[in-house]
């Protein structure tokens, strides 16, 4: 367990009377980058969002770095300014400028100093590639702009842990190769990375391992190339069949 | 208010007459007219002159009541859509209490019951409590409950996405309402909030049934021992509208000024 820095444990969540996860068990190693993919309603999502406690589970355990999440006494904030989240509509914060956007949290929660804040933001943005946009507000950015911010904001946290979700579904096609560069830098330079994506070129450049969802379950797990290569489940090469298609 | 740079061509005269604010001009005229009226017309500037003096009252207990209805509206606001049912249901049966009961009906009960019954119970004689503040109370009461609604509205319409956002970062509930949705939440109903001052303003009129010398207290005075009721009223209305107007056509410069910024 101590090598495990997430554990999902016998997962089930339910949305009123509808299952959305029957019983998940994952781990990740540090520095492992597991992909999570499946059709639309598969799970995944809510998978993840259990990971950082945005959603609370119905059934099950998760731990974070040996922290139980559902136990009362767990500071829940805590834990979250540990595990970075990328969201599909970026969600930045549109009435507070780039840097801003990037320093709020550490000086709230980390409670750094608006200078060095700022030095870690500009830090941040520099490694997404942005730095001369930190004056500008959020409207003013193109789409794979303001993801690029999100994750900065994220990284600025010094998590230890980067949840995305569907980080470049919402995207041009022209601007994926963008956010897909700096998630890959991240995955190089060791950062412990759970993506639910179908960006199957950064699987097979970034991933350990891929998790195939299906109905609320995981149908299958491997190596990228297996998965997307030569998988062995029916439901596997159904959904494989029709995103290749396209 | 279509900006000069760009060229729409073939706007006829019928065009240009069909925006012009008609409406704007009637008023004007109405509003100079009495102008002149209290300047020219010995009666009419008795009247005011006797009146005017009620303005100070009427702000102070507008601005002061507004200001303690924002803090209850605020808090009324958020208790409506706390997750804790205590607090959820305190904060509805506050504002729907309030929606229910008319302002001058809840005038005279919170300065005539609600203030006696608080101040004996801290041992203070309520005649101790000035008729003023007994206004300014009852109307941020009243207020609070509508502001309420607004700052609900103004919270629910901030994308959920924005919570989630802050709360992942490590924010807690506070601080991602404080930093996060509230700025924005606040920018969103500025223009109702403002249309509420305006409502209020006209509502610190009720004020009068507690013999507060505001505005239309004296206008009643006034009209009460020289029987002059036209010179009076036409007076007070004219005080009234002058300032709505004012605020109002501010209101509406703001807005646009809003709408142009989140472009």
């Amino acid at each position: 367990m101590s090598d495990n820095i997430i554990v999902v444990d016998q997962l089930h969540k339910y949305f009123g009377h509808v299952q959305a996860v029957k019983g998940v068990d994952l781990s990740l190693r540090r520095g492992e980058v597991v992909l999570i993919v499946g059709p639309s309603g598969s799970g995944k999502s809510t998978v993840l969002r259990c990971i950082n406690h945005l959603e609370t589970p119905t059934k099950g355990g998760i731990y974070i770095d040996g922290v139980h999440l559902e136990d009362k006494k767990t500071n829940i904030n805590e834990v979250r300014a540990e595990v970075g989240m990328v969201f599909q509509q970026f969600n930045l914060f549109p009435h507070l400028t780039v840097l801003q956007n990037v320093t709020i949290a550490q000086e709230k929660v980390r409670k750094r100093s608006k200078a060095e804040a700022e030095k870690i933001a500009m830090e941040q943005l520099q490694r997404v590639g942005i730095p001369e946009k930190a004056g500008a507000y959020p409207r003013q950015l193109s789409g794979g702009q303001q993801q690029r911010v999100a994750i900065a904001r994220s990284l600025a946290m010094q998590p230890k842990i980067m949840l995305f979700d569907e980080p470049t579904s919402a995207l041009d096609p022209e601007m994926i190769k963008e956010v897909l560069d700096v998630m890959l830098d991240l995955a190089k330079a060791g950062m412990t990375m759970v993506v639910v994506t179908h960006e199957m070129g950064f699987a097979k450049a970034a991933a350990d391992r891929v998790v195939f969802m299906d109905d609320g379950q995981i149908v299958e797990v491997g190596p990228p190339d297996q998965i997307f290569g030569t998988p062995t489940h029916e439901r596997t090469q159904l959904f494989l069949s029709k995103i290749l298609a396209h | 208010m279509a900006g000069p740079d760009i060229q729409i061509p073939d706007i006829t005269w019928r065009d240009n007459w069909r925006e012009f604010p008609f409406w704007l001009v009637a008023i004007f005229a109405f509003l100079i007219v009495m102008a002149i009226l209290v300047f020219t017309n010995p009666d009419i500037k008795e009247a005011f002159l006797f009146i005017i003096p009620g303005i100070q009252i009427t702000l102070y207990i507008t601005l002061a009541g507004f200001a303690i209805a924002l803090v209850l509206g605020l808090l009324a606001g958020l208790g409506r859509i706390s997750s804790n049912a205590v607090i959820r249901n305190i904060a509805i049966t506050y504002v729907e209490f309030i929606r229910g009961v008319p302002t001058l009906v809840l005038i005279l009960t919170l300065a005539f019951v609600l203030v006696p019954a608080v101040s004996n119970s801290f041992g203070v004689d309520n005649r101790n409590v000035s008729i003023e503040l007994r206004a300014i109370l009852s109307l941020s009461i009243i207020y609070g409950a509508f502001l309420a609604e607004i700052f609900r509205a103004g919270i629910e319409s901030i994308s959920k996405g924005q919570m989630e956002a802050a709360r992942s970062l490590g924010m807690n509930y506070r601080q991602s309402m404080q930093f996060i949705i509230l700025p924005q939440a606040v920018r969103n109903i500025s223009p109702a909030l403002g249309n509420d001052f305006i409502a209020m303003l006209k509502d610190s009129s009720l004020a009068s049934v507690l013999a507060v010398r505001e505005l239309t207290q004296r206008a009643r005075l006034y009209a009460g021992s020289t029987f002059r009721f036209p010179e009076s009223y036409l007076v007070l209305t004219f005080c009234y509208l002058t300032m709505t107007i004012a605020l109002s056509l501010l209101l509406r410069w703001y807005e646009q000024r809003l709408g142009k910024d989140s472009r």
